[in-house]
């Protein structure tokens, strides 16, 4: 019951448009767990913090560099994130985590994307080599759906309650 | 998306959409000609239809505190949706503008 009961991986192009595509994908794909609405909305954050970071730091002298995606849902509603880029890489990852750093303050940039990072998921693993690129792991529990919630979740988007049925579990 | 409303010495830029990296940079030129161009001395800043925002969003209200307080006026955050009230909160912006709720939501 607690092992990798799907799992789904992607590649593309660091630029900025594709941080909205990361999102959308890895939403799709986190929605077939049935999160709640606010552990979705953490889980986009999240993603989209990890893939900006690529696209601005970790390819800036390297256009066309490529974001790898991996992720994985497990049976106890583990939610597994891997975001994976061949950038320049960190030299201080302590310093890099810290709230507020940032290399790049003149973009805006307000250096608080581990800080999100942190606060939305359970877990935050990162790994990096200069010069070759850095790893991001995350992890989120999601809340345990009661067969009430469920029954509320077959309502459409009027509200219209759909055919209820006794989830399995 | 960004637009503006002004109504005597207040600006109001109603935001639309999601706020990442890639919107950002674009709703930042909109807000900022504006402001500069009207005599103003507060800005508001109504997230009410904000669909989407990560710390590219914290960003852009910094920048707009810095811009607005330099020209000595006031920055109003108005209605973020409750997770970007969140993300709002962890980055201390509240420190330099007031957040407000006008709307039921
Ligand atoms: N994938 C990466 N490759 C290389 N450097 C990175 C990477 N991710 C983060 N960094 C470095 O870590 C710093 C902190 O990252 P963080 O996401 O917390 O803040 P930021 O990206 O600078 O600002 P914000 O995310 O608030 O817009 C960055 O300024 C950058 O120097
Ligand atoms: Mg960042």
């Amino acid at each position: 019951m607690n092992g990798c009961i799907n799992e789904m991986k992607l590649s593309f192009i660091a630029s900025s448009e594709n941080e909205a595509f990361a999102r959308a994908a890895a939403s799709s794909f986190i929605s077939l767990l049935d999160p709640l609405v606010s552990e979705l909305a953490e889980l986009k954050t999240a993603v989209s913090e990890a893939v900006t970071n690529c696209v601005v730091h970790a390819y800036r002298d390297m256009p066309g560099g490529i974001v790898y995606m991996q992720i994985k849902l497990f049976g106890d509603r583990r939610v597994y994130i891997k975001i994976r880029d061949k950038g320049c890489g960190i030299e201080d990852i302590g310093q890099a985590m810290q709230p507020l750093f940032t290399t790049a303050p003149e973009e805006e940039r307000a250096g608080l994307g581990f800080a999100v990072m942190e606060s939305f998921t359970d877990k935050l693993r990162v790994k990096s080599s200069p010069g070759n690129g850095t790893v991001l792991v995350m992890e989120k529990v999601l809340q345990e759906r009661s067969p009430n919630e469920c029954k509320a979740n077959l309502s459409d988007k009027s509200g219209r309650k759909l055919r209820t049925c006794t989830p399995v579990r | 998306m960004v637009s503006i409303e002004i109504n005597s010495q207040t600006l109001t830029a109603h935001l639309s959409g999601d706020i990442d990296h890639h919107t950002a940079a674009a709703m930042r030129t909109e807000i900022d000609r504006a402001v500069k161009s009207a005599p103003i001395d507060k800005l508001i800043l109504d997230f009410s239809n904000v669909s989407f925002m990560d710390s590219s969003g914290i960003g852009l209200v910094m920048g707009r505190y810095k811009l607005i307080n330099e020209l000595g006026g006031k920055l109003i955050v108005a209605d973020p949706p409750a997770y970007i009230a969140k993300v709002m909160k962890l980055s201390g912006i509240g420190r330099l503008c007031e957040i407000i709720n006008t709307v039921r939501r």
